[in-house]
């Protein structure tokens, strides 16, 4: 009846797990109180579970990133704590059946659940808003894919307290990914929250996609869509190209697993390294999916604040794309070490330092446009000027990764862990926290203290380079990834200052929560009225803040790559239309959260093979989709009167605050 | 009483200190002890100079740029549509270009001279052969030559080229030896090489580099580079041994186990290596499907 799941499931004998699931059940306890005290069921259900807007999508994915990126820095504090008191005749608090679940889960969670809903969240919020689009192409599927990858986030959490997480790393490299080496549902947790999130990213992909190049304003032609739509663009489209990979890869995985097929056995003829090849065409891409939108917000953030044109905007976007299509043929980078053979290797090798060029390209351009420009050094500014600084190192020691016969000595090693989160922490993470402070004010009408906001940058650097700057010489110091113990007393000392540096980011992250506490406690002070608080220079400034659900009451004329910039110059950004229309938007559903429901009994039922929910979930799913593309009563409109008074009572406002 | 509040950073600076004393010492790849390692670090110091081209000019600009042309500075030159210039453009694409290009060559070059596969030609030096299985979780070293196994433990020649040919009988793990040089995987069903050389005599660590599951962090062996005669000793010693590796005590040996101890064995069956290597052939497996 119940599969393989029985009380014994539950780590009662493990109590860090234990008051950690404990902790987590109580948070979820506390906030369905909270929101039953509050009586917010119903605009809960309505404004945000049932939502097809994208605005109030993307705002949901970046919530869930938070919470999720706070959950995988918990990972850190346990990790590096481990690793510094965890020598001779010393072995830590962490038993290896423990530490290899929580560095498996810190990866898995960081990647997939924290740097990509982040990164969707951004593109949710700002892309239909930068090309003057009233939603996306296809919005009840923006909802099942918020919906889906939820489910994602959901499983990987119930792991820690029913079962266990994955002990094979984030990779799940094969054969140890195999029942032969892991018997337990911690792999089976780990492919069907991929599976599940990555049909929902997938979905994600194509729709904006489509979006972008089917609805954007008129005038608004490829060569004057604003480079973080650009970025988008190239993210999407690796999405399409990249993500059925890890979908078949790991749906192959699975059959070996759930069937006994010899995919990537030892033995029946499987063949690991297929795995490992599948698995980093899907990967390499990936990494570019995460950094590609971090460029482009620090495009916008860089012409925005210097009050200037973008410097070289056609090298910005000849350098997206070939990132874009480059990305593609570089995945071998990441197993020189299989012995595939000096031509192949080289070819890999110059493949991905082919990449180094557009991306030095576009360091460059940012700082010719700072150059002649007058820069103002607000926040999303000092986590730009903290990208290009601290990227450059992730840039070097990315390209001596990338020779193989310095790769030979340094893979797997802390020199590779120091590089990539130097690069996914420096690029992506910094970007989106730039982004974050950047587009708040549009998502929510006020904007986020600054003086806060600029002590966590600096309490952020500066743990970030004394974390990583030691665990750099970790690997020169031959010390490999993924150890939970060592007898070499030189590794002591950079992982006692690796901890301090871990201390100091604890720091920021509090800071950055404080943030967020004290900006809307002091909301009111801080309204942006006008729509434009940065002085910008794209579409999404043009429109209230937070902007109608509709977002245009008429769709903009573009003309320049700067629309609203442009129009600003021309003195026409308070031109109101000579006559309101009504606005044809969708209706809200909640056939996306059901779909989310169904597929977690699927995923749930599935992992702990209990057959008849896994069928249940399963036609759930296809029932939910098929009874909901039957409905052609999708549609409504927004009176031309509400459009209009939305825009007198704007108009009254940004008059307001401007004089 | 006087309490004085160190900044954290001060306090830091014995630690610090530590590691850059350390450093030359300690780090191990940057200290190599054989003429791959040793070109593996001046082909990593080569690439870091040649990149720091770039990237030191690109830090001081971004200081300098951001500190001249900062919002307050009415002096600095506002020019809010310069958003073009071919000769700044030449540069941006043209600078990287010439390093990728020169890093490109160094590249191509040295991924064949150091390709791990490639047998090191020393005049007048016999080569060493070690077999290398990882196992669950220690590894076999087999010497064909010499008739001995042992587990993590490997001696050899100074100044010799020692060919490794390795396996696994499990998942998949990466065979290290940090002042050597290279690493190479270890995969079951498939044979890799890897052919190092020791300039100095000395005891080195070695090391599994890819993960393999619980008992991986003691995954370690020594490597112990000496003289031709102490490894004749040596040889002799192990040979002495009162174990003897067959077909049971294999298995025995296979079984999962962690922090293993140093093994020798006086004798080992011949072609144990490739025996291993056979069991998950794909050939042989499809021969009884049918």
């Amino acid at each position: 009846m119940l599969g393989k799941l029985s009380l014994s499931a539950i780590p009662y004998d493990n109590p860090i797990v234990m008051v950690a699931f404990g902790f987590m059940i109580a948070a979820v306890i506390a906030l369905l109180i909270l929101v039953t005290a509050l009586r917010k069921w119903k605009y809960l259900w309505d404004e945000w579970l049932t939502t097809v807007d994208h605005k109030r999508i993307g705002v949901m994915y970046i919530i869930v990133a938070i919470v999720m990126g706070v959950r995988g820095f918990a990972d850190v504090v346990m990790m590096r704590s481990q690793l510094a008191l965890s020598y001779g005749s010393h072995y830590g608090y962490l038993p290896p059946h423990h530490y290899d679940q929580i560095f498996s889960a810190h990866g898995v969670i960081m990647i997939f659940f924290m740097a990509m809903p982040f990164v969707i969240g951004l593109i949710n919020i700002a892309v239909p808003l930068q090309i003057g689009a009233r939603d996306v192409a296809f919005p009840f599927m923006n909802s099942v894919s918020f919906w889906t990858f939820f489910v994602g986030v959901v499983l990987v959490n119930i792991s820690l307290g029913i079962g266990e997480f994955s002990k094979v790393g984030w990779m799940g490299y094969p054969p140890l990914s195999e029942p032969t080496y892991s018997p337990g549902v911690g792999v089976d947790y780990y492919i069907w929250a991929l599976e599940i999130a990555g049909v929902g990213t997938l979905m994600t992909g194509i729709n904006f996609f489509v979006t972008i190049i089917k609805m954007r304003a008129p005038g608004m032609t490829l060569m004057k869509m604003p480079v973080f739509t650009w970025t988008a663009l190239g993210t999407n489209m690796l999405i399409i190209g990249a993500f059925p990979i890890l979908t078949v890869v790991l749906a192959l995985l699975a059959m070996d697993r759930y069937l006994g097929t010899h995919f990537f056995t030892n033995s029946g003829g499987g063949n690991m390294m297929m795995y490992v090849n599948l698995f980093w065409a899907w990967g390499h891409p990936e990494v570019y999916i995460l950094v590609l939108p971090a460029f482009g917000v620090f495009s916008e953030v860089v012409a925005t604040f210097t009050g200037k044109r973008l410097f070289g905007y056609k090298s910005m976007v000849y350098a997206t794309m070939a990132i874009t299509v480059i990305s593609y043929i570089v995945w071998l980078h990441h197993f020189f070490t299989m012995g595939a053979g000096g031509d192949v290797n080289a070819f890999f090798s110059i493949s991905t330092m082919i990449i180094a060029v557009p991306t030095g390209v576009k360091i460059f351009n940012w700082l010719f446009t700072i150059y002649r420009g007058r820069l103002r050094l607000t926040v999303p500014i000092l986590w730009t000027l903290g990208f290009i600084v601290t990227f450059v190192w992730g840039g070097m020691s990315g390209v001596m990764l990338a020779i193989p016969g310095a790769d030979f000595v340094l893979h797997n090693s802390q020199f590779l862990i120091a590089h990539f989160h130097n690069v996914i922490i420096g690029g992506t993470v910094f970007g989106v926290i730039a982004g974050f402070t950047y587009w708040f004010p549009k998502a929510f009408g006020f904007k986020l203290n600054e003086k806060i906001g600029k002590s966590a940058f600096w309490f952020f650097i500066v743990g970030f380079y004394v974390t990583f700057i030691p665990i750099y010489i970790l690997g020169f110091m031959g010390m490999t990834r993924r150890i939970n113990h060592y007898t070499n007393p030189a590794f002591q000392a950079p992982m006692w200052v690796a901890v301090s540096g871990v201390g100091i980011t604890a720091i920021a992250i509090l800071l950055l929560i404080v943030q967020m506490y004290v900006s809307i406690r002091d909301r009111n002070k801080n309204r942006d009225l006008t729509g434009d608080p940065w002085d910008g220079r794209t579409l999404e400034w043009s429109v209230s803040s937070p902007p109608p659900h509709y977002n245009f009451a008429e769709i903009p004329a573009v003309r320049d790559i700067d629309a609203f910039w442009d129009m600003k110059k021309q003195g026409i950004k308070h031109s109101r239309p000579a006559q309101y229309h009504d606005v044809h938007m969708p209706k809200n559903t909640p056939a996306g959260l059901f779909v989310g429901i169904f597929s977690l009994l699927f995923g749930f039922a599935i992992i702990w093979h209990i057959w008849w929910l896994t069928i249940i979930g399963f036609i759930g799913v296809i029932a939910t989709v098929i009874v909901r593309t039957s409905n052609d009563d999708i549609y409504h409109y927004v009176p031309a009167e509400e459009v209009k008074e939305h825009d007198d009572h704007h108009a009254k406002q940004a008059l307001a605050q401007e004089v | 009483m006087r309490k004085t509040k160190l900044p954290a950073i001060i306090k830091l600076l014995p630690f610090l200190l530590m590691v850059a004393l350390s450093g030359c010492s300690s780090m191990a790849v940057l200290n190599p002890k054989g003429q791959v390692g040793s070109d593996e670090k001046t082909l990593i110091i080569t690439a870091a100079i040649l990149m720091l081209i770039v990237i030191i000019p690109v830090v001081v600009m971004t200081i300098v740029f951001a500190y001249r042309f900062r919002a307050s500075n009415k002096k600095a030159t506002y020019k809010p549509d310069w958003a073009h210039s071919r000769k700044i453009e030449a540069v941006v694409w043209g600078v990287p270009i010439l390093i990728v290009l020169a890093l490109s060559i160094l590249s191509w070059v040295t991924t064949h001279s150091l390709d791990p596969f490639k047998p090191l030609s020393m005049k007048d030096k016999q080569p060493v052969t070690i077999q290398v299985v990882s196992l669950d979780w220690k590894w076999l070293f087999i010497y064909p030559e010499q008739g001995i196994a042992t587990v993590n433990e490997i001696q050899f020649p100074v100044n010799t080229p020692v060919n490794f040919q390795l396996t696994s009988a499990t998942v998949m793990n990466s065979f290290f030896i940090p002042q050597l040089g290279s690493q190479i995987y270890t995969m079951a069903g498939m044979k890799t090489q890897l052919h190092l050389v020791a300039d100095h005599a000395g005891t080195y660590r070695g090391l599994s580099a890819n993960f393999s599951g619980r008992g991986f962090s003691g995954m370690t062996f020594k490597a112990i580079a000496t003289s031709k005669a102490n490894f004749d000793d040596w040889v002799k010693k192990v040979k002495a041994s009162s174990k003897t590796l067959d077909a049971s005590s294999y298995q025995q040996l296979a079984k999962p186990s962690e922090d293993n101890s140093v093994e020798y064995y006086s004798s080992v069956p011949p072609n144990l290596f490739e025996s291993i290597l056979r069991m998950y052939m794909a050939t042989t497996k499809a021969g009884s499907s049918s």
